[in-house]
């Protein structure tokens, strides 16, 4: 797939490679370097698997001391690095370039502290979602954010992306569970930003490090909020005979007051692929179905399904279904957190992640729907629907170039769509280098230059995580190190 | 007396910031002047008011989002919600009255420049964490958006939230964009008397790490529980720790009665019905006991609820302090003599020995211009920070001096 356009290496940096390697060994080792082509090969790429560079260096640095050793000597060197944590991203956003080193923090996954009395942890930011959760379950609390990547995915990952997850309805996402972060800039200072309060000291900079996908600093520590767990939840299932009556039972649900913790959406495409994946129960007779689970006491639950219940009602669904234990309930959220590897078993795919206002649900579902249809492709539609987050899975054979470059085509008409109807391109991806070029329908020019100002003010030679978020012609100047070069607005 | 500048819309306002800018003149950003009398006060040629661009652009009740211009009154938003059962979550602290401006003129635009939020933060999150778009005018005299009205948005680098907080001194917010949320059916309020402020701390943050919700975690001190004038608790002559709960009606009866039992080592407390509760938890959003004086300064302490106590302690020796704790702890309202300096001197080493950041909201404005309004910041973060102001407002046209002496 050539469809998008990645920088030409410079091949100057790549001969200069072996002078690199011995001046980052003198600096921090040479355990801490993959040179060899096996071992960076790895590196190759993220889960947006279209696309494949082998970095000329990968470094695994374990302390904070250790990252800022290595951004000054590449700062002083002018090379260009890659931040990765985990290499989940689903936009590329930490695809490598050949003449980049790729940083990547994975070794830096210990907790550092637990503080259940003021509700924090300290971690080192390379750890796994999940694994914060599990440390802090035995004390009654979780980490909310809960990508489906959680298995997976790292913390630094997390907040490079501003991750979401299914229980974003209720806890928020990332920014909002987040109180600071250890980071370090390119020219290899360390600096706290935010720290383990509610209320930060001045400029809010951590809005603007929290989703700013690796184009600020690397981050090597973290402190996040603990959740109380609830004392109990339970998901239900609602099977419409439309898509259209789904999408209206969601807002009908939030028009109610009531705040379920997720609404999750699954067409019969996604309903076939995860039921064979998972055996959760869910029914294969209905052409969209809704999970809704709330929480609470087990007198509450029973009280908020059955408003929920209610209000399905009026929208003549096929089946309404309460998960009857623990077991089943696990089984149907297992099926939901897998849909994507599911999907992936039987087709190559596209994930798009475009967000709409409520209210445009049902028709933008037919759109999406006649968009893949116009394309000769079929869809999975599989999304967050409490906050409007889709996920529609454009299937295709990743063999077939032709197929591809038509897969990318429709999934460019959705998220313009989406744009179209009050939303946006990404809810919880990022823009990486997937969504780049798309920038320009959501913001100006201005915008854009507002937004590049401010990476200028943190990364001023634009060596960090290059030709990615920004169209790759806003910052032609930049890259090629035209380091005072301040982005005006076109 | 400055001149004062009074757009009717934002091209107009836009135009005027094109022209104050070619003619280098200092601006100074106001709404309607709830805020005028907290900050330090900006240095300027020129008032320019957000007061003209009123007006709510975008309610949809049923996707729990609003937009409106940046000098709708705060108190016009919230009685629209209001019609439609929905509130702002993180219930908005009016300044005004604190600090001896009118009270009832916060504009939506200064709620979220300052990122002033209430009780309920500790579980609705703040101004900042409910706001999801925003549009703006910088010292370039650019208009440019930033976010937009769902919920779920990582497009590009947040600008949005990171204007919270800033005073105007990045940018002229011309619009906002936020999410609403529906009224609680019924609320309810469990007070201890008499706890010490470190066992009242605890408390609160054992009922927080229960799942139950709490939804207002207060302690108020013999002195300030003295000064509520919620009728049940007016003239109570003992300290109070406040637990506030909010859910269904089916629900909160059960919910309570878990919370009392897991807080019965701190006694059996007084309970105030929904009525009762909604009149107490009003009386934090304008700071009532906080009231204006000249005699007296007033701080706000960020901190971890664990050290809130042991801060507040530390600064007693050194002089009579009221101390109002809101959000478990991680807020503490200090009332402190005024003085030279408010007491600034004592209270930044207090705070700095145990960690957290102080900034001083009430005191005369010669105090104001003379010591730190804000807690100073590490040189790391300084540069940072002024590479944003640059970044934004390279001439310093907006609010200079508003934040920092130097900034």
């Amino acid at each position: 797939m050539p469809h998008i356009e990645l920088p030409e290496p410079d091949a100057g940096v790549i001969r200069r490679l072996p002078i690199l390697i011995e001046g980052l060994k003198a600096r921090v080792g040479q355990d801490l370097l993959i040179v060899d082509e096996e071992g960076r090969r790895a590196y190759e790429s993220d889960a947006f698997t279209a696309y494949r560079r082998v970095p000329m260096l990968v470094v695994l640095p374990r302390t904070t001391e250790e990252v800022s050793k290595i951004l000054k000597y590449c700062h002083e060197n002018d090379i260009k690095v890659v931040p990765r944590g985990a290499g989940t991203s689903l936009c590329g956003g930490s695809l490598p370039t050949e003449d980049a080193i790729v940083l990547c923090i994975s070794k830096m996954n210990r907790v550092i502290e637990l503080d259940y009395a003021n509700r924090i942890a300290r971690v080192e930011a390379g750890i796994t979602n999940l694994q914060i959760s599990a440390q802090v379950a035995k004390a009654g609390f979780f980490y909310a954010p809960d990508p489906s990547s959680q298995l997976a995915c790292s913390l630094a990952g997390n907040i490079a992306m501003n991750s979401g997850g299914a229980h974003c309805l209720k806890y928020g996402v990332t920014t909002h569970n987040v109180l600071g972060v250890k980071m370090v800039l390119i020219d290899g200072t360390v600096v706290e930003i935010g720290g383990s309060l509610l209320e930060r000291n001045g400029y809010d900079l951590l809005s603007y490090v929290i989703g700013s996908e690796g184009q600020l600093g690397v981050i090597t520590e973290a402190t996040v909020k603990l959740v109380p767990s609830p004392e109990g939840a339970r998901p239900m299932m609602i099977g419409f005979r439309s898509p259209e009556a789904a999408g209206s039972c969601v807002s009908a649900i939030i028009a109610a007051g009531i705040i379920p913790v997720a609404i999750e959406y699954m067409d019969r495409a996604a309903i076939e692929v995860c039921e064979a994946f998972a055996g959760a129960g869910y029914p294969l007779d209905v052409e969209a179905l809704l999970i809704v689970e709330v929480e609470g006491s087990e007198s509450e639950i029973g009280v908020l399904l059955g408003r929920v219940a209610e209000i399905a009602a009026q929208f003549d669904p096929k089946t309404i279904k309460i998960s009857a234990d623990p077991d089943q309930s696990a089984r149907i959220w297992a099926g939901r957190k897998a849909a994507f590897g599911a999907i992936g078993r039987v087709a190559d795919y596209l994930c798009m992640d475009g967000t709409i206002p409520l209210a445009q649900l049902p028709h933008c579902l037919t759109r999406i729907n006649q968009i893949c249809a116009e394309y000769g492709l079929k869809v999975a539609n599989i999304f967050h629907a409490g906050d409007g987050n889709l996920h529609p899975l454009i299937l295709y054979d990743a063999n077939n170039p032709e197929e591809a470059e038509r897969a990318e085509a429709a999934g460019e008409a959705i998220l313009k769509l989406c744009v179209e109807l009050g939303g946006c391109l990404t809810g919880e991806h990022g823009v990486g280098i997937e969504k780049r070029e798309l920038m320009t329908t959501q913001f100006t020019p201005t915008d854009l230059a507002v937004q590049m100002r401010i990476k200028t003010v943190f990364d001023p030679t634009w060596r960090l995580n290059q030709a990615k978020v920004f169209p790759l012609a806003f910052t032609d100047a930049m890259r090629a190190g035209n380091a005072a070069s301040t982005p005006e607005a076109a | 007396m400055s001149e004062l500048w009074r757009p009717a819309a934002e091209w107009e306002l836009q135009s005027m910031i094109a022209k104050l800018a070619r003619d280098k003149r200092a601006i100074e950003v106001v709404g309607h002047g709830a805020l005028r009398n907290a900050g330090r006060s900006a240095k300027a040629d020129v008032v320019l008011t957000t007061s003209g661009l009123k007006g709510i652009t975008l309610y949809e009740p049923t996707e729990l989002v609003m937009s409106a211009r940046s000098g709708t009154p705060l108190y016009e938003i919230e009685a629209v919600l209001a019609a439609r059962g929905q509130m702002l979550a993180f219930e908005p602290v009016d300044l005004g009255p604190t600090t001896g401006a009118p009270g009832g003129a916060l504009s939506i635009g200064g709620v979220f420049a300052t990122n002033f939020s209430g009780s309920r933060r500790i579980i609705a999150g703040s101004a900042r964490d409910n706001l999801l778009g925003v549009r703006a005018i910088n010292g370039r005299a650019e208009l440019f958006k930033s976010g937009g009205r769902v919920m779920k948005n990582v497009t590009g680098i947040d600008v949005a939230r990171g204007l919270t907080g800033s005073w105007g001194t990045l940018a002229v917010i011309t619009e906002v964009t936020f999410k609403v949320a529906p009224m609680p059916q019924t609320m309810q309020t469990l007070a201890f008397g008499g706890l010490p402020d470190d066992l009242a701390v605890e408390a609160l943050n054992i009922a927080m790490s229960t799942p139950l919700e709490v939804s207002g975690a207060v302690h108020l001190p013999r002195n300030c529980a003295a000064r509520l004038r919620t009728p049940k608790l007016k003239g109570i002559d003992q300290p109070l720790t406040l637990l506030r709960l909010e859910t269904f009606a089916g629900a909160i009866e059960q919910r309570k009665e878990k919370l009392k039992a897991a807080l019965k080592v701190y006694g059996t407390p007084v309970e105030l019905d929904s009525e009762e509760s909604f009149s107490l938890w009003s009386e934090f959003r304008s700071l009532s006991v906080m009231p204006f004086s000249t005699d007296t300064a007033l701080w706000r302490i960020s901190t971890l609820p664990t050290k809130a106590a042991d801060i507040v302690f530390a600064i007693q020796k050194f002089m009579p302090a009221v101390a109002f704790y809101d959000w478990g702890g991680g807020m503490v309202w200090l009332e402190v003599p005024a003085a030279a300096d408010a007491g600034a001197a004592d209270v930044r080493r207090a705070v700095a020995v145990r960690g957290g950041h102080a900034t001083l909201i009430r005191a005369e404005p010669e105090v104001r211009g003379n010591v730190d309004v804000f807690e100073p910041l590490k040189p790391e973060i300084e540069r940072l920070t002024r590479g944003i102001k640059s970044a934004f407002d390279p001439s310093g046209l907006f609010n200079r001096g508003r934040m920092y002496a130097n900034l």
